[in-house]
């Protein structure tokens, strides 16, 4: 079972906030994590091979500094780090990351499954899983909250739906993106941690994935941003005061409309 | 790639503070950018001196013919037979985008004996129904959902085409998107027509919704987006409206699936998908377990509202993950949003902020949830959602 995981660094959301005063975005100390889903399909992927034996590549696209949660990744059980890194990718949207992801992952040669995580917390868009899928022309689900069994070349897992649940059945290979229900992730070892040192990542650049100029980055993108704003201010906030009976006459007055 | 003109910048540092990615750093008086770059361009409009200029060397699909597309679609998603209410919500958005561009506004109906759905999409705003009837469609898959509407797409050419953000939208809308090489735009809460030149633009949050953007699709058709459960408003349904229902014929190709369903399986709690609530109770570690989970419970059904709840919440096992509202759960823009023992953390937050109103009920009167209610209560919840059922009860009863 060769597996790849794709995995995102993104700034760690609590940290990226707007300053009041000035209306600009304060970003210091602004940490890098790995996409909490990312955590999760790799663990996945980790235990498939536990069982069934293979590979596990950690896969991702991003500036040179996203070599960080590549070695995260060794340390919690992935076999090797691959990074495509190259200037021409800045300003990629979910298109072009599909497609640029999609490169890579057919230079690495044959595969089983890719696994990506459901949506990356920067953007929350949840599109390139389905994206790249399409890129690779592989049967693709979303939202995978378990995978039941693996048989030969045949998978039998549950997709999250809005009012429960489907059980699906799917040929190898494939691509899935799991939900957090999927799995406990592990903390890494402190093996793997000396194994993720040492280890040598693989950079590619878009010439070596044979990425087409005008498919990448931002003039591979078919949307733009327009605008970049701060959200609008709530409005009054009230906290009431007194004993809990005269907090509750006071809410219920102002709750009229809803009840 | 971003240029910054040396002999212009003045190494104000305005830019540098103005990146959310820290890409921007000044070095001997002049700014200078770095790796993580994203191209976002908020940079260039707050440079005083015109100092930043974004370039782009090949543009992609700048060959499309846009005149070619005309009309607006919804993707009127389907489930067992019934309409999901959002689809009603994106013909209400539909109708104003439709009207601005003065084009038809269209519903696409995917589904095996659904035809008679196509009058109530007619009756809540759309001019035609693109309707695919067969036995393949039967159940949502992936591939086969996908292949249609893609074929769909290319013989009618709709400018437009919106989805509801919901487990079937996000999954088969990004694969259309893909194969047809065109842009999608997640999650949007705003949508609106520039009259000049008909580009639709999309308005999201990003970051967990601590910064909003504005998207637009210039070169290529259909632009596509989804949108949000509960935040567009649908029409009042007039079941004297006219329209016609186009019938289409998906290629045997395009009905051949890798996918196969075995079985779909209804969670037991009634009202588990959070999303489409008008009003969710929600709970978190200040339940102190299943007990105090039933106090909120029994405050929902008195409103005929939902339970939601706080990863601490479901990590402790007192309720299941379809109702996690945050960053690795839900986000959630019910019309009243009532959060009982909840601290308030931004991974919550950023999933549950932008609900019309919201309460909070907390025993400690520094927590954080109090800067996002409209509403706080200080106090002990036990001793107030007890209160506040029977307070309801009685107002209820008058
Ligand atoms: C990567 C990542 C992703 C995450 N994603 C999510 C997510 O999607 N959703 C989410 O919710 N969290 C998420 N979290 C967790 C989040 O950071 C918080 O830990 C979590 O939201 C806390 O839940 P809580 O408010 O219920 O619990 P606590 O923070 O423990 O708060 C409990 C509150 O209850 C109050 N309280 C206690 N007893 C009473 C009483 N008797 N009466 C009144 N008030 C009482 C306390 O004063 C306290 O404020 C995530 C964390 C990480 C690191
Ligand atoms: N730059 C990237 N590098 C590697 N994987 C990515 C990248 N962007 C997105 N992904 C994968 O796609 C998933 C969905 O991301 P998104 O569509 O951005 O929400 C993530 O959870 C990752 O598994």
């Amino acid at each position: 079972m060769k597996i790849v995981v794709c995995i995102k660094q993104v700034p760690d959301a609590k940290d990226v906030r707007l300053d009041p005063e000035t209306n600009t975005l304060a970003r210091e100390g602004v940490e890098s994590i790995m996409n909490p889903f990312d955590r999760h399909a790799l663990e996945e992927a980790v235990r498939i091979k536990e069982e069934h034996g293979g590979e596990v590549v950690a896969l991702s696209m991003g500036p040179p500094q996203a070599e960080t949660v590549l070695r995260e990744a060794i340390s919690c059980g992935a076999d090797r780090g691959v990074l495509v890194s190259d200037r021409g990718f800045a300003g990629a949207d979910t298109w072009a990351t599909s497609y640029t992801l999609g490169n890579a992952v057919q230079t690495l040669g044959e595969f089983d499954m890719v696994l990506c995580g459901k949506q990356a917390i920067d953007g929350d868009t949840a599109q390139v899983g389905p994206g790249l899928a399409t890129q690779l022309r592989v049967p693709f689900v979303t939202c995978v909250q378990k995978i039941r069994t693996i048989e030969g070349k045949s998978l039998d897992l549950e997709r999250m739906m809005d009012d429960g649940y489907d059980v699906v059945r799917l040929p190898i290979p494939c691509l899935l993106t799991v939900v957090k229900d999927i799995n406990e992730p592990r903390t890494p070892s402190l093996k793997g941690k000396m194994k993720a040192k040492k280890a040598e990542i693989t950079v590619l650049s878009a010439a070596d994935i044979g990425a087409k100029p005008d498919c990448i980055g931002l003039a591979g993108s078919p949307t733009r941003v327009v605008n970049v704003f701060s959200p609008p201010p709530r409005g009054d906030r009230t906290v009431f005061t007194g004993s809990a009976e005269e907090q509750v006459d006071q809410l219920v007055e102002q709750l009229g409309k809803y009840i | 790639m971003l240029i910054i003109d040396k002999e212009k910048c003045i190494g104000c540092g305005v830019c540098e503070a103005n990146c959310a990615f820290g890409a921007i750093s000044m070095e001997d008086g002049c700014a200078v950018v770095g790796d993580s770059c994203t191209l976002c361009g908020s940079c260039v409009d707050t440079c005083d001196v015109e100092a930043l200029k974004i370039e782009i060397a090949a543009d992609a699909g700048s060959t499309c013919n846009l005149n070619e597309w005309s009309g607006v679609w919804v993707f009127a998603e389907c489930r067992d037979g019934e309409v999901s209410p959002v689809s009603y919500e994106l013909l209400g958005a539909g109708r104003n985008l439709a009207d601005q561009r003065k084009v038809s506004l269209g519903a696409v109906l995917l589904g095996s004996n659904v035809r008679d759905k196509a009058t109530e999409l007619i009756a809540g705003g759309a001019d035609l129904v693109y309707l695919a009837d067969h036995e393949e469609l039967l159940q949502y898959r992936e591939d086969v959902y996908g292949s249609v509407l893609c074929e769909m797409i290319s013989t009618h050419k709709p400018e437009v085409v919106l989805a509801g953000a919901t487990a079937i939208g996000r999954s088969m809308v990004p694969r259309v998107a893909t194969e047809l090489r065109t842009g999608l735009t997640a999650d949007c809460t705003q949508l609106s027509m520039r009259e000049e030149d008909g580009a639709l633009l999309q308005t999201r949050p990003a970051f967990g919704g601590n910064i909003m953007a504005t998207i637009e699709c210039p070169h290529t058709r259909p632009q596509m987006a989804t949108v949000r459960p509960k935040v567009m408003l649908p029409l009042v349904s007039d079941t004297q409206r006219s329209g016609d229902i186009i019938e289409f014929n998906p290629t045997a190709q395009a009905l051949t699936s890798n996918v196969a369903i075995l079985e779909s399986v209804k969670a037991e709690q009634e009202k588990v998908n959070i999303q489409e609530e008008d009003i969710l109770i929600a709970g978190g570690r200040g339940l102190d377990g299943e007990k105090g989970f039933s106090l909120i419970k029994e405050l929902a059904d008195e409103l005929g509202a939902a339970v939601a709840a706080s990863r601490a919440a479901v990590d402790s096992g007192w309720v299941s993950y379809p109702h996690q509202v945050g960053q690795t759960g839900k986000t959630v823009s019910p019309k009243l949003y009532i959060a009982c023992g909840i601290s308030g953390a931004i991974q919550h937050t950023v999933g549950m902020q932008s609900a019309e109103t919201i309460v909070a009920i907390n025993r400690d009167e520094n927590a954080t949830i109090f800067n996002y209610a409209t509403y706080g209560l200080v106090g002990d919840l036990f001793e107030i959602v007890p209160l506040l059922k029977n307070k309801i009860k009685n107002v209820r009863g008058q």
